[in-house]
């Protein structure tokens, strides 16, 4: 109990320094941290392998890149995202200085995951860096090797006080979270980020929760349905379906079920080839408890492809199951696994209905090559993030916001959006003591007249929809091009007597 | 029958109206009612003739809950809703606009926006010290973010609740808007059903079993809460001119508004200029009888009256100005209190009544350390004209807003987010913040058939020069905007 509060004073007692708040301090601890991930990538690496059997390529595609692009959009655009913002005024405003300041909060928790045990950590920690926080980065434990990798590495790097790293399981965490925390950050499963939220409350912190669900795949009839079997495979079988964003199962009509599973059969074949045990681009299980889970969801359904396991290994062979039945166990929890079942829907009403249902998810894939169809299911449903025609890709884009709605989650982040989500953005308004006069119009005591006058400055000036307005806009252009018309008539009068009309005429 | 019983059936009965409201509001959403464009503005629309055709009422709601002066009720209730209305009318087509970010050459052929979403029910919890702007103003932006909402008024602001539940149904759909009355069991009730966000404006206390509440659902939520909002006077300025702002912030409703001035800090010497400045701005605006003035607002119950008469018996201040009251009419007198510290009974809790503490500080070093020694305040203010002093003060403290030289009218200008930060609230509102907090920015992205080759870069079986194509092409380039990538 002791070292988790120890870690969060001496981050508290460094936030209160003041020091983490200078561009320069800023610019430099996240330099320092795209250091560690170039420099000690090969650790990074083997550390994966030991903990998720992660291929040596994926790594830097799916973790390292992610975070090298945040630490680079930041150390370019730091000064920017720390200038006051100016904002529109009224007219009685008019002199003053109106913007928003972007702030640190103090200091943050940071929970990571264990399927991209270092993008889920460090992504949060740059905005973290960015927006001036301290920080306390807890890896999850359930990734050993790479959490005590983290341990060993971070204070290498960075501001050691600042940012400090407590490992740990559950006792550890729980500890962490009675203590006060100005934002909790964390990445994981609804039922954990219930509690999460609900030890915030003591506080009244503030939370972002990145959490999952069943990411609905819509395959149309409409589209190219070899090169979307292609994409969902790719999307699905990496990190061996360990990923929030995974395509979770597919929805298609029944008559090209068939055609669906042996796409990807075949394109199975060409990624991992006749025995994914061997190949060394196909993980595994992180541990036995999710081995077994992942078998019993299997239970009772028809496999299409794959369905042989190894205990010794976690070893699971991709996984199709096909005619799957919408109140089946594996289509009530989110499957995490490399187990992709199939089920299926008459038509696109039927398939919005089917995800309408169902909690909001992460993540919406529709491959369709009809313009109508996708807009439908863009309109009619919501979700967290939605792609179409491929699968996961979107995350890569650090301009668009990533983060669930309803049971996917709370907040967002990536790209500036971290640093806006881990900032208090306050509202300033500096006024100087002159202009006194304009101000006497609201101070008591009070006449009809004081009131009339006050009212318009305090108005919203654009888009009042003052029906006087109007009128009087419309008006005082008659009247101006009555004056304009009369000017010529007396003009030209004044011009015919002395002669000068042939010059104007 | 037993009176616990009758309490009993009493509590489901209503707990299941609650609940048949709030599945009628869902069934509405779902339905895709409140998503057109065409029917967000008509609502919108009436709401403002809800404000334009009852003025007379909404004026005497509010005299009967507060005493409100006619010009506190128009300018901070009836107008701060109609100039919200108005922009948020004008602005809506413009903000449900997906909003498109950055492209560059690597993701021409894709399309990436961020869509705005309505999030489905939501609940808003209104406050009694603005009754009609606090339940109006976030429902502005429920609306135009295409939601349904479940109004919850204070009870303790009761003329105003009635009328609320009187005139909503007239001119709102009522498919798709409830207003539900009741006090803290109704509300507790209420809570135990799912929302899609909670909007809640009042106390810290009843702000934690609110999230807790929404933990259970995974609720998101906005808290507008409050706290002790300081106010430093320091350096050169004129003197009565501050007196005059910081006066006519500190009692406008009687003191009761939670960006109120709560307390003052300034040096001995400012104190003795500021002490006459004080008496000279409240003669001005009250005159020597606060109590026959009109313009002078009452505490809204015999409660709060009681709780602030307290304060002054237990303060170890001594009582400069004002201190009396009639609890007949809820008549407390605007009061200065002075010779006090940072232990005193005035300093524990948020006033929100008409006492004016002045504490005094040797150096603008020790009132910045005095502030950040307390909980963030909802909004901080400084009165001075050296700017150093300003910046410094802005720079060393944090709060939901800032204003300097000048009180409350920071949260009149539609382009500031409202909101606190720490114990004075998480999210904020007002303007465009409303559509956004009552929103859901959904990235999308639509990518087409095409450059499968380039695809296959990412594909399995992993080849090292693959990786390092695949690399380059996702890295961030020196002159983009955001980082795209292609894959």
């Amino acid at each position: 109990e002791e070292m988790e509060k120890q870690a969060v004073d001496g981050a508290r007692r460094a936030f209160n320094s003041g020091r983490s708040r200078p561009l320069q301090y800023r610019k430099q601890q996240l330099s320092a941290l795209l250091r560690l991930i170039r420099e000690r990538q090969a650790e990074i690496v083997s550390a994966l392998k030991r903990d998720i059997s992660r291929s040596e390529f994926d790594t830097p595609i799916f973790e390292l890149i992610g975070i090298e692009n945040d630490i680079k959009l930041a150390e370019r655009n730091l000064a920017d995202w720390m200038a006051p913002q100016p904002v529109k005024k009224t007219l009685l405003t008019i002199t003053d200085d109106v913007y928003i300041k972007a702030e640190p909060l103090g200091v943050v928790l940071i929970i990571g995951a264990w399927n991209y045990p270092w993008s889920l950590t460090l992504r949060p920690l740059v905005g973290a860096i960015a927006a001036g926080n301290a920080a306390v980065v807890k890896p999850s434990e359930v990734s050993k090797s790479s959490a005590s990798l983290l341990k060993e590495l971070l204070p290498q790097y960075l501001d050691t006080e600042m940012y400090p790293v407590v490992t740990g399981g559950v006792p550890e965490t729980q500890e962490l979270l009675k203590q006060r925390f100005d934002h909790i950050f964390y990445t994981g499963n609804s039922t954990v980020g219930k509690l999460v939220m609900e030890a915030a409350a003591r506080h009244l912190a503030p939370v972002t929760l990145e959490l999952g669900g069943k990411s609905p795949c819509y395959i149309d009839k409409d589209c190219d349905i070899a090169v979307a079997c292609r994409r969902i495979t790719w999307g699905k079988f990496a990190n061996c379906g360990q990923t929030c964003i995974a395509p979770d199962y597919i929805l298609c009509h029944p008559n090209i079920q068939h055609r669906v599973i042996e796409e990807i059969r075949q394109t199975l074949l060409e990624f991992y080839g006749e025995d994914p045990k061997t190949s060394p681009d196909y993980g595994r299980i992180i541990n036995q408890h999710h081995f077994d889970r992942l078998l019993a969801l299997i239970e009772g359904c028809t496999v299409a492809v794959g369905g042989e396991s190894d205990k010794s290994q976690c070893y699971i062979t991709p996984t199709i199951l096909k005619d799957v039945l919408p109140h089946a166990r594996i289509m009530q929890e989110e499957i995490f696994g490399p187990v992709l079942p199939i089920v299926t829907a008459g038509d696109v009403n039927e398939v919005i209905r089917f995800i309408n249902e169902r909690p909001k998810p992460l993540a919406l894939y529709v491959f369709s090559s009809n313009k109508k169809v996708v807009r439908r299911m863009l309109n009619e449903t919501t979700s967290g993030g939605v792609l179409v025609n491929d699968v996961m890709v979107h995350y890569t884009i650090n301009a668009l916001p990533f983060g669930g709605v309803g049971n996917s989650g709370v907040g967002r982040y990536h790209g500036k959006h971290t640093f806006d989500q881990l900032s208090h953005h306050r509202a300033c308004l500096i006024k100087s003591l002159a202009m006194e006069r304009l101000n006497m119009a609201r101070y008591p005591p009070m006449t009809p007249s004081r009131l009339r006058t006050s009212m318009f400055f305090l108005r919203s000036r654009s888009g009042s929809c003052d029906q006087a307005l109007r009128a009087w806009a419309v008006v005082s252009s008659l009247l101006a091009l009555a004056l304009l018309i009369s000017l010529l008539v007396v003009l030209l009068r004044v011009s015919a007597h002395a002669g000068l009309g042939s010059v104007l005429l | 029958m037993p009176s616990v019983h009758y309490a009993r059936l009493k509590y489901l009965f209503e707990m299941e109206s609650q609940r048949q409201i709030i599945e009628r509001l869902r069934a509405a959403f779902q339905s895709g009612v409140t998503a057109p464009l065409q029917f967000r503005l008509t609502q919108l629309k009436s709401l403002l003739s809800l404000l334009e055709d009852n003025e007379p009422q909404i004026l005497e709601a509010l005299q009967k809950d507060l005493a409100k002066p006619k010009f506190e009720a128009v300018l901070s209730e009836i107008d701060m809703v109609v100039n919200d209305l108005c922009y948020t009318i004008n602005s809506l087509p413009t903000w449900i606009q997906p909003s498109y970010v950055g492209k560059n050459l690597a993701t021409k052929l894709d399309d990436c926006f961020v869509r705005r979403e309505p999030l489905g029910v939501v609940l808003i919890i209104g406050a009694w010290n603005y009754p009609l702007q606090l339940i109006l103003a976030p429902l502005i932006g429920a609306i135009a973010a295409g939601n349904c909402a479940i109004l919850k008024p204070s009870e303790i602001s009761r003329a105003t609740e009635r009328l609320l539940a009187q005139l909503i149904p007239k001119y709102l759909s009522q498919e798709c808007f409830a207003v539900i009355c009741g006090g803290a069991e109704e509300t507790k009730s209420l809570l135990e059903n799912r929302f899609d966000h909670i909007f809640y404006t009042g106390s810290q206390a009843v702000a934690r079993s609110i999230l807790q509440a929404a933990a259970v659902h995974l609720t998101p939520v906005t808290l507008e809460l409050g706290g002790k909002c300081p106010c430093l006077i320091y350096g050169r300025l004129d003197m009565l001119a501050a007196a005059k702002r910081l006066v006519w912030s500190k009692f406008f409703n009687a003191g009761q508004s939670c960006v109120a001035p709560d307390y003052v800090l300034c040096t001995p010497e400012m104190r003795e200029e500021l002490l006459p400045a004080i008496a000279k701005a409240l003669s001005i605006f009250y005159g020597s009888q606060p109590k026959q003035s009109e313009d002078f607002s009452r505490i809204v119950t015999d409660r709060h009256w009681d709780r602030l008469m307290a304060l002054l018996g237990k303060t170890q201040g001594r009582v400069v100005m004002g201190g009396e009251g009639s609890k007949e009419d809820k008549y407390f007198a605007p009061t200065v209190v002075v010779d006090l510290d940072g232990s005193d009974a005035l300093m524990q809790e948020e006033i929100f009544g008409p006492i004016m503490p002045i504490l005094t500080i040797e150096s603008l070093e020790q009132g910045i350390t005095f502030i950040n020694q307390r909980e963030k305040p909802l909004a901080l203010y400084v009165f001075s004209d050296e700017s150093q002093v300003v910046n410094m003060v802005l720079e060393r403290t944090s709060s939901g807003g800032f204003c300097s030289n000048d009180g409350i009218v920071h949260m009149t200008l539609p382009g500031l987010p409202f909101g606190g930060v720490g114990a004075s609230g998480m999210g904020s509102y007002h303007g465009r913040w409303t559509f956004e907090t009552f929103s859901h920015r959904r990235g999308c992205m639509l990518r087409g058939w095409g450059l499968e080759r380039i695809s296959m870069l990412r594909y399995p079986p992993y080849t090292e020069s693959n990786l390092s194509w695949l690399r380059w092409a996702t890295s961030a380039k020196k002159k983009s905007w955001g980082v795209c990538s292609v894959m």
